[in-house]
């Protein structure tokens, strides 16, 4: 109790006489990047996947060739989430004489659980939101079909054995999607009225899907249940399933911004170490005192243990709170970004911010602190008598373990945590050893100049671990903020690039083998820009290693589906081979397999495995040869599955392209489909919006935590000028007594500065640049080294650290020496 | 030992390393102090006072000998031993003050009743700063005060816990001569009123001369 006592009186006076600010603030600042950012990191990763959702019309669905067991919707609703049943079958729609090949969609009641439909009077117009869907006894055609048609709001169509009254034109449906069996014009209906078209019927194919939405863990719960019960045939697909370009963008954006996250309190770690140095400096003398007084070691531990942590519970809850309104206004500001149903704040990031502050004084305060007790009560005589030094293991064990602790609790994955600890550990070290052998250089060169420079470089130099300690500290952190500059442009070059201006828009498929010369002639007569043509021909994976799968077991889940094969001699430009090898002249024809990178991890596959494929009723045993990664987002035609030229050249197949194509007048496609009747044209235009409006917002939330993690970044400045401002007062003064002029001090103060800068920013510039380079090819990122970006860092760095240093001895030269010395 | 003898030291040596080998600053002293005596150890600069001051005060240990203090043996207990016996028994008055920046004049006052525990430490220390002459100052912080006035707040808090033994270190050494006087007369009216034994290390002769018995220290040993 009296030790409590003392700690919180010593609190308050410490407190009131300004000693402890910038401590608290590191730790505030710590507490609130995390809370903040964490909360938004989680908000708009949840956000970014929502909108990802959008393309499948729900959070995940159930999809099935055969009718879907009741059961299955019972199961969805008692957890809690929301259903919507839709049922297709391709069947011929009648407007009088007149009749089309339509995608019919039956759905029910809900559809879609994400996005929304959009709806007009018109064909081709821009169309209005609804939540509606056709009401009994009445259907929506889309654009396509109406044309195609020739029907109009009030037509009666003839939809297998009923009649159905077009009420209105489907400008779009979020679940368009991008796979390529969806070619077939459209027609939504109410389930209601499925049974009168008499359409469902044994020989019929139809594709059933249980769409269901909710909150994470009631999703997870519903997985979970399902995975076991699942029949063969039916399958449960997510966000990824449905756009792997979606899901690519959405990944980036998450880890993006949890490193930016992690970087923030990173960056206050190390103001909190500086800080926690010269609080230890700054009470050597008061623990000899309080000794010399009678105090023993246990209650100088007790004082200031209780006391960094009352002062650790200020700061997270003053932290917590502004982490709070800092995502509560950002979320304001991103209006519109957010879905109005995620779930709202909860206590956790208050509980969370607490445990940070306390392992970031656990580990960089403490050491010096149990230092601190073992400072002898002879120092109040001698004050050359020092605490003995700590043992290294006690000095950086502690902050080695609260990083990595911090580091994990972001990342969440061991592998990357360890990686980035690591490199964290590197970084700091090359700082130092680089930074001693710059600060003794420095020494060295201040025999041969002028008198403002040689003293400053004398501080460096004299003050060796000190100055080594600011290179370390200043150059991890504009290491740290560096490379997320780097990280960030090229996330968003990537992004940019990833879909510019020029990406192809439309897909052409089924363009048979005998007229895919003139297609392509007939594409670019059109004004298009048809990328590579590819053959495709749908075939099963049967065996591995010539073992059936197992088609309850989830790798099952990709191989049960029939897969698109193609076979090619060139590997484009975006696919990049991660093992194996592309195929040489000599493999054509041999039974060879290259794979996707997402199909390998499906199935846990490794190079030499032997594959059995039942491709249009022929067995095919091929070797895995080569994994490739394939960038998704090209838009180019690509596959999973890709066999070398020679193998399937004899199975009955067509061709598919992409290309950029913008039709002269509705015309223009009516022409291409009279000449080549059986191609099939997919517009994803509209998909490349809605991956482009993901982007968009991707990028803002980026940017937005960014300047988090700047502001992050001057609480170490903070600490720079309160760890230096206190040693240099008693110099100045001496200095002034001395008759030194004002102006030569300032120069003095700004030259030792301004070199510590240079040394930390070339330093840490360098290592950005190093640190970028790794981290961009862990994210899949182009790292391409940037000059302007370097030299910037440099001065930046030079121009913040002279800044400090101005601040920190503006106030000893406004200061009578009298009240310094005295 | 005789229940009067506050402060003995037998045979005490304190040796330290150095780069040309080990130096003997403190050279068999040997020492009695009796309660309520005023001793001032002189002698030139380098001669061991202040190491001498150190041990006698349980701030260092000897390399040889022993001291006891109060009816302790200081050379036997550890640091914490040493420490809970200069709460019980000891005030310093040292030449740089040593007052906490953080803590304002009354604060630094309260400092060695609040680490023993006392409750009336606000009250006790106002009253002893008043004796001191520096009532109306007791908000103020040690940047604010002049030399005399920290010292005067150090020697308000060096009497405020009615130590047996007062140990001054130079009390007068970084004040000009008219206020080392008045530190002085205080000092002595302080050490009267409490009948405290004061063992004072000094260059000024003066002040020497006030002290009951004043013992000359040459080459680490006493004269």
């Amino acid at each position: 109790m009296r030790m409590l006592a003392i700690a919180l009186r010593a609190l308050r006076r410490e407190w009131r006489s300004g000693e402890l600010a910038v401590l608290w603030l590191s730790l505030a600042v710590a507490v609130a990047a995390l809370t903040g950012v964490g909360f938004l990191v989680d908000r708009i990763g949840r956000a970014v996947q929502a909108q990802a959702s959008e393309i499948l019309a729900a959070d995940a669905r159930v999809e099935s060739a055969e009718q879907l067991a009741p059961e299955l919707q019972r199961q969805a609703q008692a957890l809690g989430l929301r259903t919507a049943r839709v049922a297709s079958m391709l069947s011929v729609v009648f407007n009088g004489d007149t009749s089309h090949l339509a995608d019919i969609r039956a759905v029910s009641e809900g559809y879609p659980l994400r996005g929304a439909l959009k709806i007009a009077d018109q064909p081709f117009a821009p169309g209005a939101t609804t939540r509606a869907i056709p009401r009994p006894g009445e259907c929506w055609p889309d654009s396509r079909l109406a044309a195609a048609l020739g029907a109009h709001v009030g037509s009666a169509l003839m939809v297998g054995a009923t009649s159905l009254r077009v009420s209105r034109i489907l400008i779009t449906r979020p679940d368009q999607g991008s796979a390529f069996v969806e070619f077939a014009p459209g027609l939504l209906l109410n389930d209601a009225d499925l049974a009168a078209t008499q359409l469902v019927q044994p020989a019929s194919r139809m594709e059933y899907a249980l769409l269901v939405a909710g909150d994470a863990r009631a999703l997870r719960a519903f997985h979970d249940w399902f995975e076991p019960r699942a029949r063969p045939g039916e399958r449960l697909a997510s966000v990824a399933d449905a756009s792997p370009q979606i899901g690519d963008a959405a990944r980036r954006a998450g880890q993006f911004l949890s490193l930016a996250g992690l970087v923030a309190v990173l960056l206050c770690a190390v103001a909190v170490a500086m800080t926690a140095r010269s609080y230890v400096a700054r009470h050597l003398d008061a623990v000899a005192l309080m000794k010399t007084l009678g105090a023993s070691r246990r209650l100088v531990l007790g004082i200031h243990v209780l006391q960094l942590l009352l002062l650790a519970v200020a700061a997270a809850a003053i932290g917590a709170s502004v982490g709070w309104l800092t995502q509560a206004w950002l979320l304001h500001a991103l209006a519109g970004l957010l879905r109005a149903d995620l779930p709202p704040a909860s206590g956790l990031p208050v509980v969370i911010g607490f445990i940070v502050a306390v392992a970031m004084l656990a580990g960089f305060a403490l050491p010096s602190l149990l230092q601190l007790t073992r400072v002898p009560a002879l120092r109040v005589l001698r004050r050359d008598v020092d605490a003995p030094p700590l043992r290294l293991w006690l000095a950086f064990a502690p902050a080695a373990l609260a990083v990595l602790g911090v580091i994990h609790g972001t990342l969440g994955q061991w592998q990357l945590s360890l990686w980035f600890a690591a490199g964290f550990a590197a970084a700091a070290g090359a700082l130092a050893l680089c930074g001693w052998l710059l600060v003794l250089a420095a020494g060295r060169i201040r025999r041969s100049t002028g008198v403002a420079l040689r003293h400053g470089l004398a501080n460096l130099s004299r003050r060796r671990g000190g100055s080594v300690a600011q290179i370390v500290a200043f150059g991890l952190g504009v290491m740290l903020l560096l490379v997320l500059t780097i990280l960030r442009r090229d996330l968003l070059h990537d992004w940019r690039t990833s879909l510019p201006a020029g990406a192809p828009n439309y897909f052409f498929v089924n363009i048979p083998t005998e007229q895919r010369d003139d297609f392509a002639a007939a594409l670019r007569a059109a004004g298009a820009r048809p990328e590579r043509l590819l053959p495709m021909v749908r075939g099963r994976l049967l065996t591995i290693n010539g073992a059936p799968i197992d088609k309850g077991a989830s790798r099952g889940r990709m191989a049960e589906r029939e897969q698109n094969l193609t076979w090619s001699a060139e590997l484009g430009d975006d696919n990049l081979i991660t093992a194996g090898h592309w195929w040489r002249p000599e493999d054509s024809g041999r039974p060879l397999v290259s794979i996707a990178s997402e199909f390998q991890e499906s199935l846990g596959l490794k190079l030499g495995d032997r594959l059995g494929f039942d491709v249009a009723g022929e067995h095919f045993d091929v070797t895995v040869a080569s994994f490739r990664k394939v960038k998704w987002d090209s838009f180019r035609p690509n596959f999973f599955i890709m066999f070398p030229p020679g193998l399937l050249d004899g199975t009955a197949g067509s061709y598919m392209t992409s290309a950029l194509y913008q039709p002269r007048g509705p015309g223009a496609l009516t022409e291409l489909v009279r000449r080549f009747p059986s191609v099939s044209i997919f517009n994803i235009g509209d998909l490349l919006a809605q991956v482009r409006s993901v982007i968009d917002k991707a990028v803002t939330a980026v940017q937005s935590v960014f300047a988090f993690t700047l502001l992050a970044g001057l609480t170490v400045l903070l600490a720079a000028v309160q760890a230096s401002g206190d040693e240099r007062r008693y110099e100045t003064a001496i200095m002034r007594v001395l008759g030194a002029a004002r102006a030569l001090l300032v120069r003095s103060a700004l030259v030792e500065f301004a070199a510590l800068g240079l040394l930390a920013g070339v330093l840490a510039a360098s290592g950005a640049a190093l640190g970028g380079w790794l981290l961009a090819r862990q994210l899949d990122l182009h790292y391409r080294f940037d000059a302007l970006l370097w030299f910037g860092g440099v001065l930046g760095t030079i121009g913040v650290v002279a800044l400090a240093g101005w601040l920190a001895t503006r106030p000893a030269l406004n200061q009578p020496p009298r009240t310094i010395l005295y | 030992m005789d229940r009067d003898i506050v402060l003995k030291a037998e045979q005490v040596t304190r040796q330290v390393s150095s780069p040309d080998g080990v130096l003997t600053i403190v050279r068999n002293v040997n020492l009695e102090v009796r309660a309520r005596e005023s001793v001032a150890i002189v002698g030139p600069s380098g001669a061991g006072k202040s190491t001498l001051l150190a041990l006698l005060a349980g701030l260092d240990t000897p390399s040889s000998g022993r001291i006891w203090l109060a009816g302790e043996e200081l050379s036997a207990l550890d640091e914490d031993g040493r420490a809970r016996v200069r709460a019980a028994h000891v005030g310093f008055v040292f030449q740089s003050f040593h007052l906490v920046p953080a803590l304002t004049a009354i604060e630094n006052v309260m400092l060695p009743l609040e680490l023993r525990g006392e409750h009336n430490a606000r009250e006790r220390a106002a009253g002893m700063l008043a004796r001191v002459g520096l009532g109306a100052r007791a908000g103020h912080y040690p940047r604010q005060l002049s030399g005399g006035e920290q010292q005067r707040v150090a020697m308000a808090r060096a009497s405020v816990g009615q130590p047996s033994v007062l140990f001054a270190d130079e009390p007068t050494g970084n004040l000009d001569s008219s206020t080392g006087e008045r530190i002085i007369e205080l000092l002595f009216e302080l050490n009267v009123a409490a009948q405290t034994t004061l063992v004072l290390v000094t260059h000024d002769r003066e002040l020497a001369g006030r002290c009951g018995r004043v013992l000359t220290m040459d080459g680490g040993a006493l004269a």
